[in-house]
């Protein structure tokens, strides 16, 4: 029985050959081509931007409602928000970079963009924290107003958001310097890349709608 | 997933055709961060800029929808990986922006009082 030879996809799945008799496989698995783990985790960010779309659509249907201060115009510090923006950006391009160093099989420059970007993510962080701090100081609590409530939640699961990604970058990091992160494992820094610049984007979102677009 | 490689699709008769594309390398990453940087500067001159205040909701929001466009199809690679994963954040994001005009909306239209 004469066969074709069998396409290899990228996920490593082999689909089965096209066979002059249908009866050897009835029932052949076809395979669209694309890593199960990467579609899992664009269908994670996906549940993830409606989680984000309540936290900001509250935060948004609530705005201005507060009868008690502090209130957002006087409580933003826009120019330091703004370097903050830019510090998760920079973030963005030094991750990027992590993997097309990782895809050239550059991994001593991998390990240098991704300590690069978990620093920047603490530096994000850390801004974060003394932001919160200050409106702390300034009267401004979980439990104040309504405008502290949605603020603190969106920003708060955001930032926790970072720090998981933190963590992430870390550990592939600390695999790599193991020996356990080469060229052929790029698949692994592509995912991690793809949950750190939707944190990214989500910070887009909130920079503009939270921070920047008026009363 | 190798850089450079292209991902096929397997149509049962031995024809493939490509799905997926290179993605890009360090200097279009480079030269959309610098964009990236720019379009943030031009949202904070625009937040400062007296005059430009009664445009400034849509330049923001164009702004903020053309750096989220940029980072999700270039450096989140949608412009160049399978459609499918368009499809699946697309849906995502479609749901998400639903669900904030529709509560603008009806929060517009039957606001509550102001008493908390």
């Amino acid at each position: 029985m004469a066969r074709t030879a069998p396409v290899v996809l990228d996920s490593g799945s082999v689909t089965p050959p096209a066979l002059e008799s249908p009866l050897v496989l009835e029932h052949p698995h076809p395979s669209i081509g694309i890593d199960n783990r990467k579609l899992l985790m664009w269908a994670f960010l996906a549940s993830d931007c409606m989680f984000f779309g309540t936290l900001i659509a509250t935060y948004m249907v609530y705005k201005n409602r507060s009868v008690v201060p502090p209130f957002p115009r006087e409580t933003f510090d826009v120019p330091y928000t703004s370097v903050s923006a830019f510090v998760l950006l920079l973030s963005s391009l030094t991750m990027v970079l992590a993997l097309a160093s990782i895809q050239r099989g550059e991994e001593r420059r991998m390990r240098v963009w991704l300590s690069a970007t978990a620093l920047l993510g603490c530096v994000f962080l850390g801004g974060q924290f003394y932001e919160f701090t200050t409106f702390y100081r300034d009267g401004l609590t979980l439990s104040t107003n309504l405008f502290g409530s949605t603020f603190f939640t969106l920003t708060g699961f955001h930032g926790t958001h970072v720090a998981i990604g933190v963590f992430w970058l870390l550990s592939l990091v600390v695999h790599s310097f193991r020996g356990r992160l080469h060229q052929e494992h790029s698949l692994f820094v592509e995912i991690a890349v793809l949950y750190w610049h939707f944190v990214d984007i989500v910070w887009i979102l909130i920079f503009t709608l939270v921070y920047l677009i008026p009363d | 997933m190798s850089h450079g490689e292209q991902h096929l699709t397997h149509d049962g008769g031995g024809h493939a055709e490509p799905l997926e594309h290179a993605h890009p390398g360090a200097r279009t990453y480079t030269i959309i961060g610098v964009i990236l940087a720019i379009f943030t500067l031009a949202e904070v001159w625009a937040y400062t800029f007296e005059p430009l205040r009664p445009l400034l909701v849509p330049v923001l929001l164009v702004l903020s929808a053309c750096k989220f466009a940029m980072v999700v199809g270039f450096y989140m690679h949608l412009r160049f990986d399978h459609p499918l994963f368009t499809g699946v954040f697309g849906f995502g994001l479609a749901v998400a922006a639903s669900v904030i005009t529709a509560l603008l909306f009806l929060f517009h239209q039957y606001p509550l009082p102001h008493v908390e």
